[in-house]
């Protein structure tokens, strides 16, 4: 009986093995082609790997002239800055949003949840022409006011949800003792919506740090990020810089997701949107 | 902020599609656009309908088995691999799939040497089909997670009940769970569309000669002919789209309602 159905069961495991190797190849082959782009020193048709390995391209990207470096440094300020500037608006709505009896709030939520809904295209492109005449193209503050007015959507969500995560009696508790609101508030309410505010933080850097379309239209032609000099080497037809820049643009993303697995519990997701 | 940085824009964008040179009201722009990027409009809806139905798919396929798949081994390798690309932007994927799916790429490698494929079929897939494949692979995880979320706070009576009544897994799935997670699928299948629709990055990458999707025909539009009005009228097109979509969504909504 038991011969019977490890028999019958074995084509059926074989068949989920091929099945999920070919996932994983759809998976990671494509991620795999790109990791061996950026060792590759030489890789012609029709070899199926390049025929060389070495690190010249990563000593030309990270070079004085080859511009990764201080793309990166402009990637990560323009992240740091939208990361204050959502927070800045965040916390202080979120809270409103999640404590004060405000009569529109649906109407709020939902204004805030419409540039998720619509293309952004038509967005950027008339921001750009906005700023292009107030002289705000190709500056830092206009790169960091467009992804800023992105990152906010996601913010404002998550810090409302944070906010209304914290146990209101904690608030009444501290209040009742005497404390000022803005004492209560900054040593009761603020270090319980903490996690929740951390991971809205890092969802921001990252939404900035990936950004494109924005950048490609109101930061041209001064402000170079990491995504827009991948672009131009890719376009430019180098596989390996802009495989290299790729990787350096991935760490990060990946890096933080496990981190944001972490801080943001099960019930503050389950408190978004609500 | 909200009304500065989308409200005005959009404004904008309407009142820029259809002011004529002498500021009086005219078609001018849209018949221009529509006389010019026909095609690319057409392949567009074309691109993100395809690739919002595969998504679809593929996303129902994965959490399906997630919920419903009896290989506890099998589930948990699967949970840990869908998920990668969701972390991944869309600049990046355009760059990955870009040399992915090349003619020397390694996709073809790996078909040629596995004798699937003659070395001299091998073909470049960066056309339609590698902006759709790169939209396949970077949505559907999306989809996916909140579809398998979805799934899982499903009451598992349920499923124990018609499981002893002796229905197979793939009745399961359509008859009890899917109908019931329906509109988180919805959800996020119109989210991602939206998405699809205003990516720059993918096709500039993948296929940047016409016809190629209307978000190049706009960037072009723009960049070397500093045409706004022609631009702004592809991009009330693109809003169009988003709203159709909007509106499929919204009566299939009412409609559940309506008979529950």
């Amino acid at each position: 009986m038991t011969t019977m159905s490890i028999r019958t069961r074995w084509p059926q495991a074989l068949g989920m093995a091929v099945l999920l190797g070919l996932f994983a190849f759809a998976i990671f082959g494509p991620l795999a082609n790109l990791f061996l782009w950026a060792f590759a020193e030489k890789w012609y048709f029709p070899h199926k790997l390049p025929q060389e390995f070495g690190f010249s391209f990563w000593a030309r990207v990270f070079s004085p002239r080859g511009g990764a470096l201080t793309s990166l440094w402009t990637s990560i300020g323009i992240a740091l800055l939208t990361v204050v500037v959502s927070l800045a608006v965040a916390i202080p709505a979120g809270y409103a949003l999640a404590r004060l009896k405000l009569r529109w709030r649906g109407l709020i939520l939902f204004a805030f949840l419409l540039p998720q809904a619509i293309p952004n295209i038509p967005i950027y492109v008339n921001i750009a022409r906005i700023f292009y005449e107030i002289g705000l193209n190709g500056t830092i503050i206009g790169v960091v006011l467009v992804h800023a007015a992105h990152g906010l959507v996601l913010a404002v969500w998550i810090a409302s949800a944070a906010f209304a995560a914290v146990d209101i009696s904690l608030e009444e508790a501290s209040r009742n003792m005497g404390a000022t609101p803005w004492l209560c508030f900054r040593t009761v309410t603020l270090p319980l919506a903490a996690p929740g505010l951390i991971a809205s933080a890092i969802f921001v850097f990252l939404e900035s740090l990936d950004e494109f379309t924005g950048t490609y239209f109101v930061g041209v032609p001064d402000v170079t990020t990491l995504p827009l000099l991948m672009f131009n080497a890719s376009m430019g037809g180098n596989y390996q810089i802009a495989s290299i820049t790729a990787l350096l643009l991935l760490i990060p993303s990946i890096a933080f997701m496990f981190v944001v697995e972490r801080f943001l519990k099960a019930d503050v997701l389950a408190g978004v949107g609500r | 902020m909200i009304g500065a940085f989308f409200v005005l824009p959009l404004l904008m964008s309407a009142v820029l599609a259809f002011r004529a040179k002498d500021g009086g009201f005219t078609f001018a722009h849209f018949e221009k656009a529509w006389e010019l990027y026909r095609t690319d409009l057409l392949f567009t809806v074309g691109i993100t309908v395809l690739s919002t139905v595969l998504i679809g798919l593929v996303a129902i396929a994965i959490a399906g088995y997630l919920t419903l798949g009896e290989n506890p081994r099998a589930v948990a390798i699967l949970r840990w691999l869908y998920r990668w690309p969701l972390f991944i932007p869309f600049i990046v994927t355009g760059q990955v799939m870009r040399a992915f799916l090349a003619k020397n790429g390694m996709l073809n490698h790996v078909l040629i040497g596995s004798g699937l494929i003659d070395p001299l079929a091998a073909q470049s897939l960066l056309d339609w089909r590698g902006i759709v494949i790169a939209f396949v692979w970077k949505q559907a995880p999306f989809v996916t997670l909140l579809l398998a979320g979805a799934m899982a706070s499903l009451e598992p009576a349920q499923l124990e009940a018609a499981r002893n009544l002796g229905a197979t897994r793939l009745r399961l799935l359509g008859g009890i769970v899917l109908p019931q997670v329906r509109g988180t699928l919805m959800v996020g299948m119109v989210l991602s569309f939206v998405t699809m629709l205003s990516v720059l990055s993918v096709p500039l990458m993948i296929n940047p000669n016409s016809p190629t999707m209307i978000t190049v025909d706009i960037a072009y539009r723009i960049n070397t002919h500093s045409d706004y009005a022609v631009a702004n009228a592809l991009c009330l097109m693109s809003l169009l789209i988003a709203a159709g979509a909007a509106w499929i969504y919204l009566r299939h909504a009412s409609a559940r309602h309506a008979s529950a």
